[in-house]
């Protein structure tokens, strides 16, 4: 009954996040229409490779192009740049102080802000993407996966992948809270991370070397993970290690940034008056 | 009850004289200077009290505040509020209280206020009866009726401060802090915010401890005045021992201030 109760709290801040981000049409509109742009002209770039060498690839020619339209369609699940301005305010203007009045975890209630936050922009995002890319001409059509375990697959991939990207995104605003700007954290983070998570090109392209260390880096369990497995295309394998070491990034990162979290309400200086 | 016994509570403040070459250089290294905001401060309010908590701006009454309601952890001294210790116990103590910042918003911004009220509502666990009791007593009192459908973004400060109060007392606190309920309001909007503040006092016999720098709060809600200046407490005793006579009352107060040196 207790536990049910406490539980209700996030919930609620999740329901209210994720009704307040269906109310933005026209940034969705907007979204929407950047990633088809962007997505376009990345698989135009990679179809110019693709036809001089084919054989020269990691992934076949299907496989990133279904790639890459997953990615924009799920972008706003797993992209570590979308940081929300609004837990940033509350820190730097010490509005946080009103959070902090109240019978809920901070940590906690975050979690659940951010994850309605994403899901309710990629609710508004992906179908008309995803419509789009199962309609265009053949070689730059999406491609379903290959069986119904291989979708579930996914999906799981997908969730766990959502979560890192997530807590990842904790550890951001955790560490806000001890420098107070959030600028120097972000800029930082925003590009570098965005690349080694395979946002700008998918982790396969990379050198064997580079890639047999990022492969084992938290960001490679965000997008990389789900766009892989959804093709159908890799051994059994490589699958469990990929959903194995999500796991084991969630956890670790949750606790990391859990303790951050504690730490800066104890330590907590509100600013402003 | 709230017991504070000989707290303090100092900051850290980054200082650096103006120009480019002064920020250049603190970048490399930083002084600081030690703000003692609060320095021995005890009190005792008892349930049921009005308290009207003044001074000049900087004296520490919303450090006070931050303190009580369980943000800011003091560097010494005792604290206890209803038997607990605020900073120790947070999430069970912010349970019982009630807190308004007048300078902040607790409302979400782009959605109805009722949005935020049923928010609220889970937060507290408050069960659906009292919550509806609650809301509708606060509707009637504070005049909320057709603001609560609409969106924090398109109320007035005024009609915001009426929908602030309600929000910090759905869960039915004992115990109220507000810090500068007033700032900013209209001669109507202070009206409507005092009588209701006095009337839910009277009510509930809920505890409030008021910060303000308007004089005429003090005079319409307060019988006990903590009068607070540099981080110390300079006067505990009632309107009467201010005013001594019929003068102006923000006159005898910077006369007051003055005398203190703060």
């Amino acid at each position: 009954m207790k536990a049910s109760l406490s539980v209700r709290k996030y919930q609620s801040f999740f329901r209210l996040r994720f009704i307040q981000g269906l109310q933005y049409r026209a940034a969705a509109a907007a979204g929407i229409t950047t990633q088809f742009a962007w997505g376009f002209l990345l698989i135009i770039a990679f179809s110019a490779f693709y036809e001089s060498d084919p054989g020269a690839f990691p992934m076949s020619f299907q496989d990133t192009v279904t790639y890459v339209w997953l990615q924009q369609a799920f972008l706003a699940l797993f992209n570590t740049w979308m940081l929300e301005n609004e837990i940033f305010d509350t820190i730097s203007n010490g509005n946080i102080a009103y959070e902090l009045c109240r019978p809920i975890r901070i940590y906690n209630m975050w979690i659940a802000r951010s994850l309605a936050n994403r899901f309710s922009r990629a609710v508004l995002r992906c179908s008309p993407i995803l419509i789009v890319a199962f309609l265009v001409p053949k070689p730059y059509r999406m491609i379903l996966p290959p069986d119904l375990g291989t979708f579930l697959l996914f999906v799981l991939s997908l969730v766990l992948g959502t979560a890192v990207a997530t807590a990842f995104c904790m550890i951001v605003y955790g560490l806000t809270f001890f420098t107070i700007s959030p600028q120097g954290v972000r800029v930082l983070f925003a590009s570098l991370v965005d690349f080694l998570a395979g946002g700008i090109i998918p982790i396969p392209f990379m050198p064997d070397k580079v890639r047999a260390v990022i492969e084992l880096l938290p960001f490679a369990s965000m997008q990389n993970a789900p766009l892989r497995i959804y093709t159908g295309s890799l051994p059994a394998e490589e699958v469990k290690v990929m959903l194995g070491l999500q796991f084991f990034w969630l956890i670790a990162l949750v606790l990391i940034g859990s303790s951050l979290c504690r730490l800066a309400e104890r330590k907590a200086c509100i600013q402003g008056g | 009850m709230i017991t504070m016994e000989n707290v303090s509570k100092s900051y850290k403040v980054a200082k650096r004289n103006a120009g480019f070459g002064e920020a250049w250089k603190s970048l490399f290294h930083r002084e600081y200077e030690t703000i003692h905001a609060l320095k021995n401060i005890s009190f005792t309010i008892n349930d049921g009290e009005m308290v009207g908590y003044i001074g000049p701006n900087g004296a520490g009454k919303s450090s006070t505040i931050k303190i009580l309601s369980g943000i800011l952890t003091p560097d010494d001294g005792t604290v206890l509020v209803d038997g607990r210790i605020p900073y120790k116990d947070r999430i069970r103590h912010v349970k019982e209280i009630g807190v308004v910042f007048g300078q902040r918003s607790q409302l979400w911004w782009d959605v109805p206020v009722i949005d935020s009220f049923e928010l609220l509502k889970d937060i507290y666990s408050i069960s659906p009866q009292s919550y509806k009791q609650n809301l509708e007593e606060l509707t009637e009192l504070l005049d909320l009726g057709e603001l609560l459908r609409s969106p924090v973004r398109q109320l007035s400060l005024g009609q915001r401060m009426r929908c602030e109060l309600a929000a910090s007392l759905l869960h039915n606190p004992r115990i109220l802090f507000l810090d500068e309920p007033t700032i900013g309001l209209d001669a109507v909007s202070k009206l409507a915010v005092r009588d209701f503040i006095r009337k839910r006092n009277q009510l509930h016999k809920t505890t409030v401890l008021l910060t303000t720098h308007d004089m005429q709060d003090i005079e319409a809600l307060s019988d006990r005045i903590i009068l607070i200046g540099k981080g110390e407490i300079l006067m505990d005793g009632t309107l009467d021992d201010i005013k001594k006579g019929g003068e102006n009352i923000d006159e005898t107060i910077a006369e007051l201030y003055r005398s203190f040196d703060v």
